[in-house]
């Protein structure tokens, strides 16, 4: 999967340190509701962890996650290397929040502290602030 | 739309206590949630301590898809509003957490003595959902990232929810 699959609509990029650890899950729960919320910015959820792809696939089972989770397994950490956010001493990605704007181009970023649960109100505000700039774009057109 | 994000809206929200308190406690919560459950007979208990200086209110944050009983629990209690009896069909799903069919939710609108037939069918309708929604919408806005979460007087408080921390916390400010 590349991101320019994705060209032309917003990107939230949620990087987690783990599956099944129990913040993400909860983090990753919150997001899973607000399915509808993205839809609005025409946005596109992604989760990406370390995790390999069967991993991904018991724990998005079992939490009745309905958008995708990308493994950074092979080789590992690459993407979570790319955008700064690989912790190298314990292996995993930290707790990164990104959005990415129709063109590519990262617009918003906030790395959590490993434990907490960042919440979604930074990517509501992310989103909401790129779509009044597309507004604003537009209207000089 | 709730004109506070943080605070107890008298006007709008399922308050308990006085309007006149001078503690406002916001709980955003799940029926389904189990720490929800175990924070509830401490609210109670807080409740009955602080009395008239305290202004409560519950919202609703239902995690639908790992707690498929939450949002018929909570259209429950909010047809039970519709009743005029909010606050007992809340402690009752509390209290049977593990009972949250919609034949549950009958009887227990029974045990209140409330018209279960309708309340059945606003449940079922999804009667309340767009309110159930806003209050989502609202907690999400607000920094909720999980359930419960508590706000003191505007402020989400992090902090153990046991008795003793709880009530240090409300009476600190």
């Amino acid at each position: 999967m590349s991101l320019n699959e994705f060209r032309g609509r917003p990107v939230v990029l949620a990087f987690y340190p783990a599956d099944w650890s129990p913040v993400c899950g909860d983090q990753m729960a919150l997001y899973n509701e607000m399915l509808d919320e993205f839809q609005e910015f025409q946005a596109e959820l992604l989760g990406i962890s370390v995790d390999g792809a069967w991993c991904h696939s018991a724990f998005a089972k079992q939490n009745k996650l309905h958008f995708p989770l990308l493994a950074d397994f092979e080789p590992k950490g690459a993407v979570a290397r790319t955008y700064g956010v690989y912790d190298e001493k314990d292996g995993v990605c930290e707790r990164a929040l990104f959005v990415i704007n129709t063109a590519g181009i990262i617009h918003w970023r906030y790395v959590s502290p490993i434990g907490v649960n960042p919440g979604a109100n930074g990517i509501l505000s992310a989103l909401e602030d790129l779509k009044a700039k597309s507004e604003t774009i537009g209207a000089a057109k | 739309m709730t004109k506070s994000l943080t605070l107890p809206d008298a006007e709008r929200d399922h308050v308990s206590g006085s309007a006149n308190g001078s503690i406002k406690l916001l709980e955003y919560g799940d029926y389904e949630c189990p720490f929800c459950a175990d924070a509830q007979p401490v609210v109670k208990e807080i409740q009955r301590r602080l009395g008239d200086d305290l202004l409560f209110a519950f919202r609703h944050f239902p995690l639908a898809n790992i707690h498929p009983h939450s949002e018929h629990a909570a259209e429950a209690a909010e047809a039970a509003g519709a009743q005029a009896n909010f606050w007992g069909m809340h402690h009752l799903l509390f209290e049977n957490q593990s009972a949250l069919e919609d034949k549950d939710l009958a009887a227990y609108a029974g045990e209140l003595g409330l018209d279960a037939t309708r309340l059945i069918r606003e449940v079922a309708s999804t009667a309340y959902a767009r309110r159930i929604r806003e209050d989502f919408r609202d907690g999400v806005r607000a920094g909720v990232n999980g359930t419960p979460t508590l706000f003191i007087n505007g402020e989400r408080y992090d902090g153990a929810r046991d008795l003793k921390h709880l009530l240090n916390a409300l009476t600190a400010m």
